[in-house]
């Protein structure tokens, strides 16, 4: 019979992250009819761990204290491999995000194992479980197995799918009684600068139109701005375009930049290198705008335009303020 | 103040997706003639930034630069040298090969040690995010565990501030401010900035720096923690993901034309 999962949960704005969401839907596949276990550590955190419980957390340890907020290895670590070892799970998931990844190689040396980042698939075959991830900027997959046990993952964002919320879903939610003690920080956050987002999220966003270094300078981003605003969707940005500062870093989807899946991606200028598709190729569908018709980007795209931007996103922009007028 | 850069020699991450081909049998990417491997890009920023360091205090600070590599790996050692390292150590040695992010970790943390042992302890060992190969992001936080240090990953900026370490470390939305003490571990992130070039010069001069090349024999480390032997990691597969998505263009006369019937067949899958 398969083993225990844990799952290391992440709060985003009071709530439980949309990646934790989707690794407790993981967990739920994996599972095999053994326990599914979240451990959720923040500062004031009542209702989370019921939240979980919700979306397929059969236990729940949960840690409330200021140390724990915001998010620092040291402080989380020792309460994590404690329970890792109190639960016994064969996986162990943790979010592919600046805590997870940041979190899970330490907690994998802690416990003697090892961890796959990034992955798009885990998996059981046998008693081997199976990891896929991204490697060589995107270009290629590989699939991986751990000689030791528990195989640590972090799951990349839009690649799982949640439960839907289930309130009548039971499960047990218990306060941890912590192991940690002040001595055990030592890099300490003193200050956290975020960004306000403006506008629509780019990671929830059901539309996303981006820009690349087609666009040919900071002004083409004008226009693909006015498009996302037209549908009520985001604007994304390839690592090209970022990098010659055309926009801010926040914008940038790929392997080192946001995971986006939204219904529709709207790619102009952008040639679909692998680093970047890593970021968007889940997209339902991909419209792209590339004069290149040889370019990668039409590997992934439904629809396809070899027309230059500057003539057609201002006509397109007409369209569809026509097709909404009517 | 000693600050170790580790760094790797990789596939050049910029070739492009049409040149790049893997061996599904033997599980590698083929090799491609005249393509010259290159330093990982986020272990140029690690050097820059232990460079950065070094500028504000270039007489109480030294900077060494590290890989695990064969001997073609020394060219790599050469441009962090005439970037402005001090000294450089190649770790090359058969039974290296086959490594994964924990058995690379031990071996670099045991000679980071070893300079330690030599009676030049490292303060602050620096690294790159991730190699921009494997994409893995596991080995400079193994160093930290394995050295018992507090570590700081996706590192983009960083100042000395007394005996402690002030950097600023990315978020999804934002950036933190963090303090360490040291000892420590940071990994960088690409947003620290473009590495400097390289002189003529410098790289004259690189070429007299002290390089020294150590063995597994040189490190004090059990055969079977290193290499293939150490090795957690088991490749199931290598491979290049395809789409069966046959990509459909739109072409007409006008600019209006194609917009017209990109929009009827968003609309019409109600995608707009």
């Amino acid at each position: 019979m398969a083993k225990n999962i844990l799952v290391i949960a992440e709060i985003e704005n009071g709530a439980p992250s949309a990646l934790t969401l989707e690794m407790l839907g993981l967990a739920n596949e994996l599972n095999d009819g053994a326990a599914v276990h979240a451990v959720v550590l923040g500062h004031g955190i009542d209702g989370i761990g019921e939240t979980l419980v919700y979306h397929g957390a059969d236990h729940v340890h949960a840690g409330d204290h200021e140390n724990f907020a915001p998010y620092m290895a040291d402080a989380w670590l020792p309460d994590v491999v404690k329970l890792a070892q109190d639960t016994d799970p064969d996986v162990i998931l943790c979010a592919h995000s600046n805590i997870g990844w940041d979190l899970a190689p330490r907690l994998a040396f802690r416990l003697n194992t090892s961890v796959a980042t990034g992955c798009e698939a885990v998996e059981r075959e046998g008693d081997k479980v199976l990891m896929t991830r991204a490697c060589y900027g995107g270009k290629a997959r590989e699939q991986v197995s751990f000689t030791s046990s528990p195989a640590i993952a972090t799951v990349k964002s839009k690649t799982q799918e949640a439960l839907k919320e289930d309130s009548s879903r039971s499960g047990e939610v218990a306060a941890i009684s912590s192991v940690l003690e002040d001595s055990d920080i030592r890099a300490r956050v003193v200050a956290q600068h975020r960004e306000q987002e403006e506008g629509v999220r780019l990671e929830t966003a059901k539309t996303v139109v981006a820009g690349g270094g087609g666009l040919g300078g900071p002004e083409g981003f004008t226009v693909a701005k006015e498009l996302a605003d037209l549908l009520g969707g985001a604007i994304g940005a390839s690592r090209v375009a970022v990098e010659l500062d055309w926009c801010p870093h926040s914008w940038q989807v790929g392997l080192s930049g946001k995971t986006v899946a939204p219904d529709l991606y709207i790619a102009i200028g952008i040639s679909g290198a692998g680093q970047h598709m890593a970021g968007c190729a889940n997209s339902g569908n991909i419209v792209a705008v590339n004069p290149d018709k040889d370019a990668a980007i039409y590997q992934f795209a439904t629809y396809g335009i070899t027309m230059s931007y500057e003539e057609v996103i201002p006509a397109l922009i007409e369209e569809i303020k026509m097709h909404k007028g009517s | 103040m000693h600050i170790l850069a580790c760094i790797k020699q990789i596939l050049d991450p910029e070739i492009a997706t049409t040149v790049f081909r893997v061996s599904e049998e033997k599980k590698q990417v083929v090799e491609i003639p005249g393509m010259s491997p290159v330093i990982s890009p986020f272990d140029a920023q690690a050097v820059e930034a232990g460079m950065r360091l070094k500028e504000a205090d270039p007489e109480n600070i030294k900077l060494t630069v590290v890989t695990m590599g064969g001997e073609g790996a020394r060219a790599i050692l050469k441009q962090g040298l005439a970037m402005g390292a001090d000294e450089a150590v190649l770790l090359a040695d058969p039974v290296f090969e086959g490594a994964d992010a924990v058995a690379t970790a031990r071996t670099l943390a045991e000679a980071a040690k070893k300079l330690g042992a030599e009676g030049d302890d490292v303060d602050l060992i620096i690294t790159g995010r991730q190699a921009a190969d494997g994409d893995v992001g596991v080995v400079g936080l193994g160093i930290a565990e394995l050295l018992n240090m507090p570590a700081v990953t996706f590192v983009r900026d960083l100042k000395l501030d007394g005996g402690k370490l002030v950097v600023e470390r990315m978020l999804e939305d934002g950036y933190e401010t963090i303090e360490t003490p040291l000892p420590a571990v940071i990994t960088i992130a690409h947003e620290l900035g473009k590495p400097r070039y390289t002189s003529l010069r410098e790289t004259m001069k690189a070429a007299r720096k002290p390089t020294q090349a150590w063995k597994a024999g040189d490190l004090d480390i059990d055969e079977g923690q290193i290499g293939a032997n150490g090795a957690h990691r088991v490749l199931e597969r290598l491979f290049v993901p395809v789409t069966d998505i046959e990509c459909e263009f739109i072409e007409a006369e006008s600019a209006q034309a194609v917009a017209a019937q990109l929009a009827q067949k968003l609309k019409d899958a109600e995608l707009i």
